[in-house]
């Protein structure tokens, strides 16, 4: 678990004076980071916040997205995020999968509750000592065109294997907004969070409705993989991080919210990057848990909720 | 039978079999059994939240290292003696537990599962930033030379220790779910909103069981560091503690003591055996496959199938 976003290299300051630089540079590179975590969280907003489905194996998806895009890239050398827009119908096709079970073994039987957990937990651990087990523990990373390239605008730093997840991972946050609110489908999912029967006695089913936004929701998980990769180099154990943080980024910026959840993201990302800037990136994975408690003891229903 | 007569009759058998396992000369015995009783009481300790009351704790790794590295605490403070390091592990970890279910218990129950699994995150952080217990680079504990009761060697002890420990958490995991406690907790697994209103008092009992669960995988973990003489953040983390805890009373049955245990001592004993004949990763997916197995296919464990094949013959 020690291969956590080594971003911003903290630098030796007096502890007295903060130079406006680094705080600009902290800034940035949180928002930067926030980005991806949008891309990381937007996929569980959909799952657990819209469905109600508690997918704590949704990083389990990114990192396979990670390795997948590792593989293309360490063999034919395409561009990892080409690579997990262009699989991403495969990723969609796994979460219709994985939903039908879940939904015949659990859900229809009233029991997802415990036992679900147990099983997106179980796909949790499996995904993980299989990677293990194909590939080791080493790290692996992927190299771009733009992953040392660095833009500098005064003395803020723009590192482009931040610039480049941060804006493709905006496209598709805003996609996903778009398609939940301006199509038929994404009506329906938002009226599954709702009203179940109300969509029954529409004549739609919500079990094939939360089996499309599913797959929907882990097509994003392979796509935040590819980014996780281009950021920072990948082992099989690092996903459990991401656990407590997506769902952190969920609650904190209200159930099923697209657009809390974005905001959740920033939040945590510009958070997390004055931790590591002013007390070290060790301490970083200890803040989405701080946030996390904080958001259940004070504001359960989030900044955006309903 | 009442809970004093088995309380009694756990803690002869406990005795009995750490003197009798005195005789066996081979040493590799008393690792694994060792292992396998931790797993006995870690399932336990879990399913009196987990299968009682219906609440999933992701963090037995958590609670679990809290008892090693109260122990390793304590062992770098002034040496405190076995007896006072199982007594404040179990003791910090419970608090821990009281802690984490006041603030997530009042919600619904998947945060409390959310907040457990970060929880075991951050903790490790913490630890590893912690230069008193050994940061990230693990610590060491000397084996005291003079092991009580004539014993050969100071594993014994630990593992005669750790039949008691077991003993003691199905003697508590059983009296729990005969009493008046275990039936409100019963209540607010099957409706916890019904619960609520036939006047059980639904959120204490919740961080009452969450408390004493949490206590016992503490105390679980209070031996451990002298296991293998050293501790390190993410052995004492290990993810396979938590996913363990929660496969092995699945798979034997979460409805009574004894599913847990029949489940630690089954997986436990075929995780000691892959490890040696084939490895410790294939160990590993073993249990994940088991549980996503049993969890989809026989969602009441071995002891709901013999329960129900019982029924079947009366019938």
């Amino acid at each position: 678990m020690s291969g956590r976003l080594t971003v911003f290299r903290p630098r030796l300051f007096p502890r007295m004076e903060i130079p406006t630089a680094l705080l600009a540079n902290a800034i940035i590179a949180g928002l930067l980071l926030g980005g991806f975590y949008a891309a990381v969280s937007v996929g569980v907003s959909i799952s657990f916040g819209m469905l109600d489905v508690v997918n704590i194996a949704h990083p389990a998806f990114i990192i396979l997205g990670s390795y997948i895009a590792y593989i293309v890239n360490d063999r034919l050398g395409f561009d990892p995020i080409v690579v997990s827009l262009a699989l991403s119908p495969l990723f969609f096709l796994l979460g219709t999968a994985i939903y039908r079970v879940y939904y015949l073994c659990f859900e229809r039987r009233g029991q997802e509750s415990l036992r679900g957990l147990a099983f997106f937990f179980g796909i949790l651990f499996i995904t993980e000592v299989a990677l293990v087990l194909v590939f080791g523990v080493d790290y692996r990373m992927v190299s771009t065109r733009y992953s040392d390239v660095t833009w500098r605008a005064g003395e803020v730093d723009f590192p482009m294997r931040l610039v480049v997840p941060f804006l493709v991972s905006m496209a598709m946050v805003v996609g996903v907004q778009l398609l939940l609110t301006r199509t038929f489908f994404g009506r329906a999912v938002l009226a599954v969070a709702q009203d179940q029967l109300a969509l029954r006695l529409m004549g739609v089913n919500p079990v094939r409705v939360k089996e499309l936004a599913f797959g929907l929701s882990i097509a994003t998980a392979g796509v935040a993989g590819a980014f996780l990769i281009v950021i920072q180099p990948v082992q099989p154990a690092i996903g459990r991080e991401f656990i407590g943080l997506a769902f952190a980024v969920c609650v904190l910026g209200g159930m099923g919210s697209i657009w809390g959840t974005l905001l959740g993201a920033f939040v945590l990302g510009i958070a997390e990057s004055f931790t590591s800037t002013f007390f070290g990136p060790s301490w970083a994975p200890a803040v989405s848990f701080g946030l996390l408690l904080a958001t259940l003891a004070f504001k359960p229903s989030g900044l955006l909720g309903r | 039978m009442s809970n004093k007569a088995f309380a009694a009759v756990a803690f002869v058998v406990a005795l009995a079999l750490a003197v009798a396992s005195q005789l066996i000369t081979n040493e590799y015995f008393f690792t694994a059994g060792y292992t396998v009783l931790l797993f006995v009481i870690l399932a336990t300790a879990w399913n009196i939240l987990g299968g009682y009351t219906g609440y999933v704790n992701f963090g037995s790794a958590a609670f679990f290292a809290i008892g090693a590295y109260t122990t390793v605490a304590l062992y770098n403070a002034f040496k405190a003696p076995l007896a006072v390091m199982i007594v404040s592990g179990t003791l910090v970890a419970g608090l821990a537990g009281l802690g984490l279910g006041y603030l997530t218990l009042r919600l619904r129950g998947v945060f409390f599962a959310i907040a457990s699994l970060a929880l075991a995150v951050v903790l490790y952080v913490f630890v590893v930033n912690w230069d008193f217990v050994g940061g990230a680079r693990g610590a060491y504990i000397l084996q005291p030379r003079e092991v009580p009761f004539g014993m050969p060697r100071y594993i014994h002890l630990i593992y005669s220790v750790q039949l008691l420990m077991a003993a003691l958490a199905l003697v508590v995991a059983r009296a729990t779910e005969r009493s008046t406690l275990g039936r409100g907790l019963a209540a607010i697994r099957d409706d916890e909103l019904a619960a609520e209103c036939s006047g059980v008092p639904t959120l204490r009992l919740k961080i009452f069981s969450a408390m004493m669960s949490c206590a016992l995988m503490g105390m679980a973990g209070t031996t451990f560091p002298y296991y293998l003489s050293y501790v390190e953040p993410s052995s004492a983390f290990s993810l396979s503690y938590a996913v363990n805890s929660i496969a092995m009373p699945l798979i034997g049955g979460m409805m009574s003591w004894i599913g847990p245990l029949i489940g630690a001592v089954l997986l436990g004993t075929v995780q000691q055996l892959v490890q040696v004949t084939v490895s410790s990763a294939w160990n590993l997916l073993i249990v994940g496959a088991l549980l996503v197995l049993f969890v989809t296919l026989a969602p009441n464990g071995i002891m709901g199938w013999v329960e129900a094949r019982r029924r079947r013959k009366e019938h």
